[in-house]
């Protein structure tokens, strides 16, 4: 074979096994996704599933249909992740256009540094700095405490993607504003915000997202609970925390149920990651347009 | 008696700027790196026992006995650090693979597939990786590659002794969860790269490989080095889903397919069981000590990614 006509094959050959590298990356994608339903559908298809509480195991006469559920988990949830979003999500989308219409201070790029780290530590940690603020003090696990932890972790998320959203708005539009007298706030909270809106909110559902699926930070603060709480102030289950504990116990019929919970979190986070991606692939056709 | 005098301004361009909307959301976002500091500080009060009483040999200490209160943290610093370089050997030829790939120009569609895939993979949750990694992949990665592997090299002792919870088996699914950080941030890298270089050696006639081997990847490298340091950060910080299929062993193991501990696990296998003084403090120990790694680490690869983008705008 010729000199070029072996550079040409060799570059072919290459090319072939950057594509085969990238399909066995997504590989574990449908691996997870596939076991995940194959495993937890026995339990979802019952719809006590999604209304009752968890039970002890029942090995070794365990009833064919399992009435355990993880309803306490779900709303446990709900509650925990919901009042970290009140939290969260205000500061966040403040910090986020204090950063996007002020961002040639210097004090922007510690700001930006600092959600950046913040991004990135680890979760763990997070949860020891929210059980030596709240649980410390009031000498018991709460739900508020978790809530606190799930806010820290989600506060970067929405002020990067607040600010990087309210950044796409042309120019123009805060000029016009501020040309008719508006004062800066009316100009970014009345017309900037509403503009970026799109692109904000996909920043605060991929916090809740991830938020949602954190297990680290709950396990010493909202700690988990066996039955349905619905007090913020005492310990409360949610949906990680149950996949965490009992997967790891010996007993099929709780390893079920780990299963199951596995899925519903699995199809609620995916669930708004996508709707999130959605919402985002208007705002970038809107700004084209604009 | 003197008439005081207005000097109110009649139009209001004279008008001082107002400044209230600035100072709020300003003060607003200080509270990001305020909570910062303050996670920093609080773990370093609450670990403030263990380490008056323990100093340095703290992180040297290889005994973990909560029943004679002496505590080491060097087999759990081991295993964090060991678990992380697994999962980067794994995952950073495909992580790169990807990013070159989805860096390519044309098939739109086909790379808006992937890319959200991947992307996907960092979506979902860390205890599903840990349920399926207990279940299905170290089950697995026990019979097609760990026995392998430890029959065909019997003489190398840190891959003998195949385990299914194992530290090799941590560092495989923590591979799957740092690739998505690898690959998007070394394609925004890659795509960064000037379309002129590309363009010039192409002409020169060199094939699609030896463009990206010899001009695009050298000219990325200090992004990919960054997005590598990024994913080592996610690496040493991930908690659950190692600590479900690492095995808990706080021991330094001969082989990587046995049971280990990393700091991250110790702390959320034991905190809510600590009693006394010194042993909750020494475990907060472990998480400051794992803070101050990943942030170190976090900030030198966020100045990394930082620097070759800005090269790539001068240069473009």
């Amino acid at each position: 074979m010729s000199h070029n006509g072996r550079r040409r094959y060799a570059s072919r050959a290459w090319l072939a096994l950057m594509y085969m590298l990238t399909v066995l990356a997504l590989i574990p994608l449908g691996l997870v996704l596939w076991f995940t339903v194959v495993k937890g559908l026995p339990s979802v298809i019952h719809p006590q599933f999604f209304f009752n509480a968890e039970l002890p195991p029942c090995e070794p006469t365990c009833p064919a249909v399992s009435d355990a559920g993880v309803g306490h988990a779900i709303i446990g949830t709900g509650i925990i992740v919901g009042l970290a979003s009140l939290i969260a999500i205000p500061i966040g989308i403040l910090g986020g256009i204090y950063l996007a219409e002020y961002g040639v201070a210097r004090w922007s790029n510690w700001v930006r540094l600092a959600s950046d780290v913040l991004v990135g530590t680890p979760s763990i940690a997070i949860g020891l700095f929210a059980y030596a603020f709240l649980v410390v003090p009031f000498h018991h696990f709460s739900a508020y405490s978790g809530s606190v932890a799930l806010a820290v972790l989600m506060l970067p998320i929405v002020v990067r993607t607040t600010e990087g959203a309210v950044a796409l708005i042309p120019n123009g539009l805060r000029e016009s504003g501020l040309a008719l007298g508006l004062p800066r706030w009316r100009v970014s909270l009345q017309l900037i915000l509403p503009a970026a809106a799109p692109g904000v909110i996909t920043g605060a559902l991929l916090a809740v997202a991830r938020a949602a699926g954190e297990t680290a930070p709950l396990l010493f603060t909202a700690f988990g609970a066996h039955i349905l709480e619905l007090d913020p102030n005492g310990p409360m289950q949610a949906l990680p925390v149950t996949v965490f504990k009992y997967a790891l116990l010996p007993y099929k019929s709780l390893q079920d149920q780990a299963w199951g919970a596995a899925l519903v979190l699995i199809v609620m986070v995916l669930g708004i990651n996508l709707v999130s991606r959605y919402v985002l692939r208007r705002q970038i056709a809107l700004a084209g347009q604009l | 008696m003197a008439t005081a005098v207005e000097t109110k301004p009649v139009v209001g361009l004279s008008r001082p700027p107002r400044e209230g909307f600035r100072v709020v959301t300003a003060a607003v976002a200080t509270l990001v790196p305020v909570v910062l500091l303050l996670i920093v500080a609080t773990l370093v009060a609450q670990a403030m026992p263990a380490i008056k009483q323990f100093g340095l040999g703290f992180l040297s200490g290889t005994d973990w006995n909560p029943v004679t209160d002496s505590f080491g943290a060097l087999p759990a610093i081991f295993g964090t650090v060991a678990t992380s370089f697994v999962s980067l050997a794994l995952a950073l030829p495909v992580g790169v693979a990807v990013a070159v790939v989805l860096a390519e120009p044309g098939h739109t569609r086909i790379r808006g597939i992937v890319g959200t895939g991947v992307e996907l993979l960092a979506a979902i949750p860390s205890v599903v990786y840990g349920i399926w990694a207990l279940y299905v992949l170290g089950p697995w990665s026990y019979e097609h590659l760990e026995v392998p592997i430890a029959d065909h090299a019997t003489f190398i002792t840190w891959l003998s002794s195949p385990a299914v919870r194992s530290l090799f088996n941590a560092g495989l699914v923590l591979a799957v969860m740092v690739l998505p950080t690898l690959t998007a941030i070394s394609r925004d890298v890659i795509k960064a790269v000037p379309r002129g270089m590309k363009e010039n050696a192409v002409a020169l006639g060199a094939t699609w490989w030896e463009t990206t081997w010899r001009v695009i990847l050298p000219s990325a490298r200090a992004g990919i080095f960054g997005a590598t340091i990024l994913a080592l950060g996610r690496a040493l910080g991930e908690t659950i889903a190692v600590t479900m299929i690492i095995g808990n062993a706080f021991v330094i193991p001969h082989s990587i397919f046995q049971p280990a501990y990393t700091l991250s696990s110790v702390i959320a296998n034991e905190f809510t069981e600590a009693t006394g003084t010194i042993y909750p403090a020494a475990l907060v120990e472990l998480g400051l000590v794992l803070i101050l790694v990943t942030l170190a680490v976090n900030i030198i690869a966020l100045l990394l990614v930082h620097s070759t983008s800005r090269e790539a705008r001068l240069t473009a």
